[in-house]
């Protein structure tokens, strides 16, 4: 049964994730900690750092991640293989046909509509991010942390990696105490 | 010696693919396109239009395409594991360590710390996605969706995977106004 669950948190993520890895990662913490209550979301935010700091595509190192800590290596494998094997089919099998359509405008108008959609996924986490924060370290610490991050990675440019890597330092540092 | 090549090309892809699915789209062009010449640039760039209108990670879905397309079922198996299985392990190493080690202070220290830098690329994903909904669908659509969704996610407590799929079912079967007609025209010329 826990197999079947696992199949079905990562399945639904990659059947209607549109708009690549990041559209993905709301509705994997929707399954993850909403649905199936494997993680809080602390672990979450943890794991998504983690993810975020290493390299390669992100929702299979969710699914891969996550399997393993709820099945072991199989549940790993049926994560992985939930994430990445239908839209795979779907490809293969309907390339020679979707080819004519690809600068149909019905599916242009899909990648579009539900782009509000995922914005609002997005930032409901992003939210519930600040708000652990809040809780865990006070208001002080959270916002010289997003103001750094956000100065860091949107005005610095710096490689999200090493961004990581400095918060990590800084709450070794400072938080542990 | 062509199994050994596919898993080379992708196994550099998925270990340099830093920030996710879209980084690695050039570093596949490279390998598949230059460096093995398995395909040209316009059946690379066709598989990318079509990967990116179909759901799911799009470095799977082109690994897997291209590895099929090169050598069959085996090649598609031999690009996706390539691609994911060298991050996954380093992923469940690198976690499994630190889970070990969560009652010292400075790990608790640390994994607070990530927390609202983790915050902020969400928002700013966030943004990113408002901005290009309006590019597509103007601010009033935009604004006016995204406060309905939130109201049926946050409130209301539907799926949000139920809410996605509608709206791709609305666009699928939704009449075709006459702006997009100009649209086809249009793509009537560049087939020719």
């Amino acid at each position: 049964m826990n197999y079947w669950q696992i199949f079905l948190a990562f399945f639904i993520p990659g059947i209607v994730g549109y708009g690549g890895g990041p559209a993905s990662i709301p509705l994997v913490e929707n399954e993850v900690v909403g649905r199936f209550h494997w993680m809080s979301v602390q672990d979450f935010s943890e794991m998504l750092a983690m993810a975020n700091a290493l390299p390669g595509p992100i929702a299979t190192k969710m699914a891969g991640f996550i399997g393993f800590q709820q099945g072991g290596v199989l549940g790993t494998v049926v994560g992985v293989f939930a994430t990445v094997a239908p839209s795979l089919i779907l490809m293969i099998v309907l390339l020679s046909v979707l080819n004519k359509f690809k600068d149909s405008p019905k599916v242009k108008t899909m990648t579009a509509l539900i782009r509000p959609t995922i914005a609002i996924l997005l930032g409901g986490m992003a939210y519930s991010f600040f708000h652990t924060s809040y809780v865990d370290v006070g208001i002080w610490q959270t916002i010289l942390l997003v103001a750094g991050s956000f100065i860091l990675l949107e005005k610095v440019k710096l490689n999200p990696a090493i961004v990581i890597v400095f918060a990590l330092v800084y709450g070794g540092v400072f938080l542990g105490s | 010696m062509k199994q050994w090549h596919i898993f080379l090309a992708f196994f550099k892809v998925g270990m340099l693919g830093y920030g996710g699915g879209p980084s690695s789209i050039p570093l596949v062009k490279k390998e598949v396109v230059e460096t093995y010449k398995w395909l040209d640039d316009e059946e690379f760039a066709n598989i990318l239009a079509l990967g990116n209108s179909l759901p799911g990670p799009i470095a799977t879905k082109m690994a897997g395409y291209i590895g099929y397309r090169v050598s069959g079922i085996i090649g598609m198996v031999n690009a996706v594991l390539a691609t994911i299985i060298p991050t996954i392990v380093i992923m469940i190493f690198l976690l499994t360590f630190l889970a070990s080690m969560s009652e010292q202070p400075w790990v608790k220290g640390m994994t607070q710390a990530v927390v609202p830098v983790v915050g902020v690329m969400l928002a700013v994903l966030t943004y990113d996605f408002l901005k290009k909904a309006k590019g597509g669908l103007g601010w009033t659509l935009t604004i006016a969706l995204a406060v309905i969704s939130g109201l049926l996610i946050e409130i209301a407590g539907l799926h949000p995977g139920i809410l996605i799929g509608l709206l791709l079912v609305y666009a699928l079967v939704k009449p075709i106004k006459s702006k997009e007609q100009s649209d086809e025209k249009g793509r009537g010329k560049m087939t020719s």
